[in-house]
Formats: structure tokens, C-alpha cells, sequence
């Protein structure tokens, strides 16, 4: 077992954990913040996506204890009001469906505006989501998204 | 702005799905829960010799292992195909039996043989991994053509020679005949390549049971919990119906794998009931790839004969489908009632014949996939449609304008009788949009610059709200495929609507209130859609087959006709006037040509207060309604796709691709749009990407996404969607359908496509970049040798 400690959505936040606990399960299980998905076991689909310190990380592919110490944002924490102004984008561009993805699509999101720009070309966009999967939307809606909410972040 | 039909209304349910707020059932938690993992079989065939437990069950951690020796000594039954289809010589389906827990057989890799419930997901799983099964190995097959040729394994004792029917629709004499005396033949062997669903939640349940009531609760990733509910009840005895209470919370996707009942949800009430404990499972992706039902895996040769006008005058078919080591809920009406009835297309047709073989092999069991059927209907169509057009050197959709049906009704010889459509509206402006006379010059641009470009068509019919039940009852359907509704007014005048229908991903609780809001002119706001949980709404038959439009929003118009019937008496009875002037809009009940007005909140509330209703009624405000559609539906459309192929790279970029469908009344565009995108995605992918793949042994090689090619976002194109509408006139709304279109046209507008591109017809789904390579060097190794 690994005691841990971190901030977590601007909170101060510890627990006992498994050495093998993945940060997702402690997010999930040990905090009750369940807006942070699992969509599979390969680190493929990204629907996991949250923020250390400031950086998209799917949190299917690190232990809890490898966070130790860190500034974790999901998407529970993202907006600072109401919404995010990517979480907005997506529901003004209709870039979700069945929302399962979605979370992890916008941490990612947010992410790549914070390393690209606000200023998004639809080719960067789709060449940045490689990472993430969506069996829904087609992406269409999604890029187009994603380029809004980039606009107005 | 109005929130009515046709209004672009952004979605009511997003909010919950962007904050992180969704409930899925991965994400409920009982006091009390323990956790399920499953010991499945590692061999695609093999008998079992015995199971030793001792070694898991001394486990930290460990609840209970539960083998399938105890599941059928508690009286668990068997998982059965809900569909009875009867061969060409009378003999009724071979199905064989299915326990959910595997007692002397297992017969695909990831069949379930035992389920272990422990105090902790890791636990669980590590003490699967240590129950010891002794398995005889035996051999097995996984190709449905080598499935039946002689001296293959035999997987069910009940199908011998693994064959579950043999079955025909149409005219085989004076098909032949016809096909004899045309004077053109196109002939082609077509496999669909078999896929993979992946809803992107992985399926899960939690099961809990309560002593004291000796009531079971079921949470489950379900398109349809009340067929759920009635099937473990009434075929496989976990509990009678009105103990059992099945919740389809939030659920992340379905595209046709969450209609089943899986071994996983008998398993997990019944081992719940055993242990006393809430049991949750959730499924692995590498889990799922095993376990899903699979799609599509026909293989087919076909024969399209056309007279010397190039009018068809005979299509036969012979299919061999694969439908994996069981027969899962609805896997025998897949290649026959949805497929071979849908083999006319667009086109007027005389003589059509189809044989359909269905068989067992050492797979996952394959059922309805998006489309279910109507794809691989079309594919074969379109793809021959296109090929004629090239052999006989005439434009591909002047050959298919040549054909098609042109007048209203058409009875098609194969059952269906298309009831309106206008299949040339929607050519025209697929080829307007797309700027198909334009293409050449495109072609020659694309050459300079050393790229091979190809423009591909397809157009599609399709048939969904699949109806009525006494029509689809005599076809051997166990179900009947009508829809309820409920309308809830409450005394504010705020209302609740419990549907049948089940969401997941398909945005009902925007365009279910917006039917509503268009009804009475209130905000959909103040409209709440309830569904998914079998404690409120009486029945349903959940959303599958594009038939939530077109069926469960029937049965809410038809409730909300008894509201306001009787929502219009009240106020003709306070107002003192004769209740055919009544008029109700804007959120405002008023005598037409008066200034007499009443706010609906106040006819509401009258309803409830009873203090002055109109002699003899009841009071309140709530109707329900039970919608059994006339006919199926019909959408149709043509979609172009346009091609770039990398001829050293054999790497296909897909430049364009257009959609003109025909969904008849469209509730919201923007969610209309929303669904064609994905299913052309799904379409695409099939084409370009997809493939369950197995080895000789029976190893499903696409087991993760490491391995099995899920269409990316940089994989994929924009996409032009517009609409070219007739009215559905079997429906109180209009309604066609829009769910599974895009997967239905798209893959032979892709594959038509690279197949000009490259100037070689021999490509096979998925056309990745090493076949379609291979493709143009066989071209070039002809050319070089003549």
C-alpha cells in the first residue's frame, strides 16, 4: 500500500492505495469522481484524458503513486463559472453524442489550444485527436468544436 | 424561437455528458459491492474436462467461483435466438444450446465458463486467472464457407454440419430464367468483412439482490431494458418480472451490441442473489472485442442480369452468413429479414432470388451491427450497380437513374413495398453537390500531381422502424415491435414524457421535447423525457433499427393527441364554449376568434384542482398510448465519396464525401446531421479500416485497439449532408429514420471509389493501403505483360 497526496481540482486530496491503483482508479473509486472515463485497457482511446500540472495526460497509463505530489485537473474542475468555454463549443457545435468520450476530448482540447494556439487549422485539429476516439459523432462536429472553443478560450 | 419540429435546438442533455456529470452504470456504486470477473475460455474449441476452484477461492479477497454446473442446478435457462426463422424444406432453425456459464463445451475464445465475485476489481480478476480448467482441445473453424464442407469440426450437436438454416426468399425459377435470357451479366463474389461494434463504454452491469423483498435491481448498459427485463425473466429464469427492476442509466453508445442479453448480466444476478452482495462487472476493452456481438461477415456470390435497354431483369444471390459459435437475440432475422428483403435497392425489379445458409463457427456470436442486414444488402447492390455501369460503359448513376422505382407504393418481390421516396431527387443533388460533372478535370488535377483520384456512388435503401407486430410475428419474431408512451401533464403544466425508447447518444431528450413543444408551444424546458428504467415507464421496446422516430415518437404524438383532447374539453367546459374552437399554441388555451384565453398552467391545474371539470371526467392530466406502425419506414439517398490513392503507398485519402438522404420529417437537423456523420464514419471505416480478424486456431488477432483499426479523426473526412425530403405517410409524423444510413450507403460509395481510382474492381473490405497497393501492381504486372 502507498499513501498519496495531491491537489486535485484546486483541492487538497490523499488516500491509501494499492501500489498498482492507476491514477484513474484512484480518481474514479478513491474520489468518487467518475466524469474521467475508461473506454479501454491499451492507452488508445483517451476518454481517460486529465491534467498534471497543467499537462494532458491519460491517467489510464500512470499509478496513482506516480502523482504523488501533482496538480490534477478533470473535467469536474475544469470550468472556473458554468462552463469551460470548450465545454460550451461542444454543446454549441453539437461535437458530443452518446458523452462517453467527451471529457477526455475536451481535457485534451483545452490541452492542445495551451501548446498549439488559439488559432486551430481543421488538419492540426484532427492530427492532435490521434489520441482520442470517438464511435459517435464521425469527429466532424467534434473538430469543428474544438476549433470554436479554441477561438474563445 | 421556436423549439418546435424542424428547429435546431441545441441539446437539453449535453450539459451533464460536458461536465463529467453523466451517470453511467460503470459509475454506480451500492453498499456492499463486490466486483465479477469472468474465467473465459483461451481455446476457440474444447471440452471441458473439469474446473479446480480450490486455488482461487482460498484468494484474499474472494466472495464466491461460480461454475456453470451450478448456474443450470439453480434453474438458470438457456440464452436463446428470439427469432425463429424456418428453412426452405420446412425444418425449423438448429440452435444450439448456450448456458451462460459453459458446463462441457466452450466453443469460441472468451466463451464464459465461470464467474468470480471478490471484494475488489484486481482481486477479482487475479483469482480468475488462478481457477484451473482442464480443457481438451479440439478443432475448430472460424470461416463460414469452411464451416460447412464436409469433415468440419461439428460445434452443436443440434446443427449438424454447423448449419442453423437454409432459407430462400423470391422466385428461384424465373430468376434463373431471367438471369438466362439477359444480355448483359454482372457477376461478383462479395465478402462483408466482419467488425467489431466498440460503443466506446464497455459494457457493464451491477446486479443487486434484496433478501427481504427477494427483489433483484439490474443496472445495465442497455439499448432496450425492458426486453432485457422480459427475457431474463421469461426465458432465462433469473426472476419473474415484477421482482426485477432493469435501469439503462446513461449509456456511452450501442450501435446494435447493447440490444442482447449476455451471459455477463444472468451471471451477475444470479451470483449476486448467491452472494448476497451487489455485484458489478465492467468489461475490458480487450473484453469486449471477444464478447460484443459482432457484425456483418457475409459471404456472398451474386448474379445481375440486364436486358439490352440496361434495365435489370433478375438479381439472384446465394450468402453464407456467419453467425459465430451461438445464436445470440437477434441473429437469424439479420440475413434474411433485413437483409435479403432489402436486396431490390432502389430499383424496379421483377425477379429476385436469394439463398441464405446460415452457420456456427469457433467465434464470437455475430448479430445486428448498425445497419444490421441493409448493409450488407447494399454493399452487394451498389457495388454491382457500379461495376455494371463500368463493364457497359455507361454513367453509373444514369444506369440506377435507368432503374429506379419511380412510382409510389412499389411492392418489391421480396416483401417490402416501398411506400414513397423520390430516389432521383436525391441523385440530383448528391451529384450537385458534389460537382460530379466536374470530376474529370479533378482526376487530371490530382494526376499532375501524381495521385490516382476515383469517384465512387451508392444508392441506398433502407428499412427501419420494423413493423407491424403481427406481420413481423408471422415471419417468426418473438417479440412485437410496436412502442409505448407515456404523457405526464403536472398541475403547473410542466411535463414529463415516459418513453420506450432508450437513449444513448441519439439526443430523445431534445427532439422527444421538442415534439411535445411543438404540440403546445411551451419551452422544451419545461419538458422533461424519462426512460431507461423499467420502475417508470410501463413498457418499451427500446431503440434499435432506426425506430425511435419513427415508432416511439409515434406513440408520444399519439398520447399527446388524448392529452389535448381532453386538455381542450376542460377548457371549452371553463371557457363556455364549444370545444371545437378550442385552440392551444403559444403555451396559451383560447376560443378561436375570441379574446377568450386561458395560460395552459390554468387548464392544468383545473384538471388537478377537480373543482370544476366537466361532468363525468376523471380528474387529472396524464394519457398513454401503445404506436404499432403500419408498414416499416423507409429512408433512401445517394451518397458520393471521392478518392485520392497514393499509388506507392497504396495509402487511400478520402477528399470528399456527399450525402443526400431522405429521412422524411426531420425533428432537428442539427441532431439529424449529427447521426449521418457517425454513420458514415462507421461506414468508412468498414471500408477503409475495420476488420475482426481470427487466426487458424481461432485467436481473435484484433483483440485491442492496438490492433484492431478504429477510424481516427485524422482518418476521416468533412462530410456534406443535405436533405431531399418525401413524407413517411405511414406515420403521424412523417418520420423515416435517420440512425443507421451512413453505415448503410457509405461503404460501397468508398470502395466504388478507389476501384476507379486504381482502375482494378478486385479490392475487398477493409481496403487497407498494403491490398490496395497490391491492387494497382496487379494492374500494372497486366498491363506490363500485354
Amino acid at each position: 500500500m502507498a499513501s498519496v497526496s495531491m491537489t486535485m481540482n484546486g483541492k487538497a486530496v490523499s488516500g491509501e492505495v494499492e501500489d498498482r491503483t492507476l491514477l484513474v482508479q484512484f480518481i474514479r473509486e478513491n474520489l468518487r469522481l467518475t466524469g474521467t472515463h475508461v473506454g479501454c485497457d491499451t492507452s488508445q482511446c483517451g476518454a481517460c484524458v486529465v491534467h498534471i500540472d497543467g499537462k494532458a495526460v491519460k491517467s489510464c497509463t500512470m499509478l496513482a503513486a506516480q502523482a504523488d505530489g501533482c496538480d490534477v485537473t478533470t473535467i469536474e474542475g475544469l470550468a472556473d463559472g458554468d462552463l469551460h468555454p470548450m465545454q460550451l463549443a461542444f454543446k454549441e457545435n453539437h461535437g458530443l453524442q452518446c458523452g462517453f468520450c467527451t471529457p477526455g476530448m475536451i481535457m485534451a482540447a483545452v490541452d492542445m489550444v495551451n501548446r498549439k494556439g488559439k488559432d486551430l487549422d481543421e488538419k492540426t485539429v484532427r492530427t492532435e485527436l490521434e489520441g482520442n476516439i470517438c464511435r459517435c459523432t464521425g469527429y466532424h462536429n467534434i473538430v469543428k468544436a474544438i476549433q470554436d472553443g479554441a477561438s474563445k478560450m | 424561437m421556436s423549439e418546435g419540429i424542424g428547429a435546431r435546438v441545441l441539446r437539453k442533455e449535453d450539459k451533464r455528458f460536458i461536465t463529467g456529470n453523466g451517470k453511467y452504470t460503470d459509475d454506480v456504486r451500492n453498499d456492499n459491492q463486490c466486483y465479477a470477473a469472468f474465467v473465459r475460455s483461451p481455446h476457440a474449441h474444447a471440452r471441458i474436462n473439469g474446473i479446480d476452484k480450490s486455488a482461487a477461492e482460498a484468494m484474499a479477497g474472494v466472495e464466491a467461483v461460480l461454475d456453470g454446473h451450478q448456474l443450470t442446478g439453480d434453474g438458470i435457462g438457456n440464452i436463446i435466438c428470439g427469432w425463429a426463422i424456418t428453412s426452405k424444406d420446412g425444418t425449423p432453425m438448429n440452435m444450439g444450446a448456450w448456458s451462460a456459464l459453459a458446463t462441457e463445451f466452450v466453443r469460441y475464445v472468451g466463451d464464459a465458463v465461470a464467474i468470480v465475485v471478490a471484494d475488489s476489481p484486481a482481486n477479482a480478476k487475479s483469482a480468475a486467472e488462478a481457477v484451473n480448467v482442464d480443457y481438451k482441445v479440439l478443432p475448430s473453424v472460424t470461416a463460414p464457407e469452411k464451416a460447412l464442407e464436409s469433415g468440419a469440426p461439428q460445434i452443436h450437436p443440434e446443427a449438424a454440419g454447423n448449419l442453423i438454416y437454409d432459407w430462400e426468399i423470391g422466385e428461384k425459377d424465373a430468376t434463373e430464367a431471367a438471369i438466362a435470357g439477359a444480355a448483359y451479366v454482372c457477376e461478383m463474389d462479395i465478402t462483408n468483412n466482419r467488425v467489431a461494434p466498440n460503443p466506446m463504454e464497455p459494457r457493464s452491469a451491477v446486479a443487486t439482490y434484496d433478501t427481504s423483498e427477494d427483489h433483484y435491481t439490474l443496472y445495465t448498459t442497455s439499448q432496450n431494458p425492458h426486453v432485457a427485463r422480459l427475457v431474463l425473466s421469461a426465458f432465462y429464469q433469473v426472476a419473474p418480472e415484477h421482482k426485477l427492476r432493469v435501469i439503462a442509466p446513461d449509456v456511452g453508445g450501442g450501435f446494435g451490441a447493447k440490444i442482447y442479453i449476455y451471459p455477463e448480466e444472468i451471471a451477475c444476478l444470479w451470483a449476486s442473489m448467491k452472494t448476497r452482495c451487489s455485484v458489478k462487472w465492467t468489461s475490458d476493452r480487450s473484453e469486449a472485442f471477444l464478447t460484443d456481438a459482432h457484425g456483418r461477415d457475409h459471404v456472398s456470390t451474386a448474379k445481375m442480369g440486364f436486358d439490352a435497354d440496361n434495365k435489370i431483369v433478375g438479381f439472384q444471390i446465394d450468402t453464407i452468413a456467419n453467425l459465430g459459435a451461438y445464436m445470440s437475440l437477434f441473429s437469424s432475422a439479420v440475413p434474411t429479414y433485413l437483409y435479403a428483403t432489402l436486396l431490390s435497392g432502389q430499383y424496379d425489379i421483377s425477379n429476385i432470388h436469394c439463398n441464405v445458409r446460415t452457420v456456427y463457427t469457433n467465434t464470437t456470436p455475430v448479430d445486428a451491427y448498425r445497419g444490421a442486414g441493409r448493409p450488407e444488402a447494399c454493399y452487394l447492390i451498389e457495388r454491382m450497380m457500379e461495376t455494371a455501369a463500368r463493364e457497359l460503359g455507361v454513367d453509373a448513376g444514369e444506369l440506377r437513374r435507368n432503374n429506379f422505382v419511380q412510382e409510389f407504393p412499389h411492392q418489391t418481390p421480396v416483401i417490402m413495398a416501398y411506400d414513397a421516396g423520390d430516389f432521383g431527387a436525391n441523385l440530383d443533388a448528391a451529384k450537385a453537390a458534389a460537382d460530379y460533372d466536374g470530376f474529370e478535370a479533378r482526376r487530371s488535377e490530382a494526376a499532375s500531381r501524381g495521385k490516382l483520384r476515383g469517384i465512387g456512388m451508392s444508392s441506398y435503401i433502407e428499412a427501419c422502424g420494423i413493423a407491424p407486430s403481427a406481420a413481423v410475428g408471422s415471419l417468426g419474431a418473438g417479440v412485437g415491435l410496436w412502442e409505448s408512451a407515456e404523457v405526464r401533464v403536472n398541475p403547473v403544466g410542466t411535463i414529463e414524457v415516459l418513453t420506450g425508447s432508450h437513449a444513448h447518444g441519439q439526443g430523445h431528450e431534445t427532439t422527444f421535447a421538442q415534439v411535445v413543444s411543438d404540440r403546445f408551444g411551451l419551452p422544451t424546458d419545461n419538458v422533461q423525457i424519462v426512460h431507461g428504467d423499467t420502475d417508470k415507464v410501463q413498457f418499451g421496446m427500446g431503440t434499435y433499427g432506426s425506430r425511435s422516430g419513427a415508432v416511439g415518437m409515434s406513440a408520444i404524438v399519439k398520447a399527446l393527441d388524448k392529452v389535448e383532447a381532453k386538455a381542450k374539453k376542460i377548457a371549452a367546459h371553463l371557457l363556455e364554449a364549444d370545444e371545437g374552437d378550442i385552440v392551444i399554441e403559444n403555451g396559451e388555451v383560447k376560443v378561436a376568434g375570441t379574446d377568450k384565453t386561458l395560460g395552459w398552467h390554468e387548464v392544468c391545474l383545473g384538471a388537478y384542482t377537480a373543482h370544476n371539470l366537466p361532468e363525468g371526467m376523471e380528474p387529472g392530466l396524464k394519457e398513454g398510448a401503445f404506436y404499432d406502425p403500419a408498414n416499416f419506414t423507409f429512408p433512401a439517398g445517394t451518397y458520393i465519396c471521392e478518392v485520392e490513392v497514393d499509388p506507392d503507398t497504396g495509402t487511400t485519402e478520402i477528399v470528399q464525401f456527399v450525402a443526400s438522404d431522405d429521412f422524411g420529417t426531420i425533428i432537428n437537423p442539427m441532431i439529424v446531421e449529427g447521426q449521418v456523420h457517425g454513420g458514415i464514419a462507421q461506414g468508412v471505416g468498414q471500408a477503409l479500416l475495420e476488420q475482426a480478424v481470427y487466426d487458424d486456431s481461432g485467436q481473435l488477432l484484433t483483440g485491442s485497439y492496438m490492433d484492431y483499426a478504429m477510424p481516427r479523426a485524422d482518418d476521416l473526412p468533412n462530410y456534406k449532408v443535405s436533405h431531399e425530403s418525401t413524407i413517411c405517410p405511414n406515420n403521424p409524423l412523417g418520420i423515416k429514420g435517420c440512425g443507421e444510413a451512413g453505415a448503410i450507403g457509405s461503404p460501397p460509395a468508398v470502395i466504388n471509389a478507389i476501384t476507379d481510382a486504381i482502375g482494378n474492381n478486385d479490392l475487398s473490405m477493409p481496403a487497407t493501403p498494403a491490398k490496395v497497393w497490391a491492387a494497382i501492381q496487379a494492374v500494372a504486372t497486366k498491363e506490363a505483360a500485354e
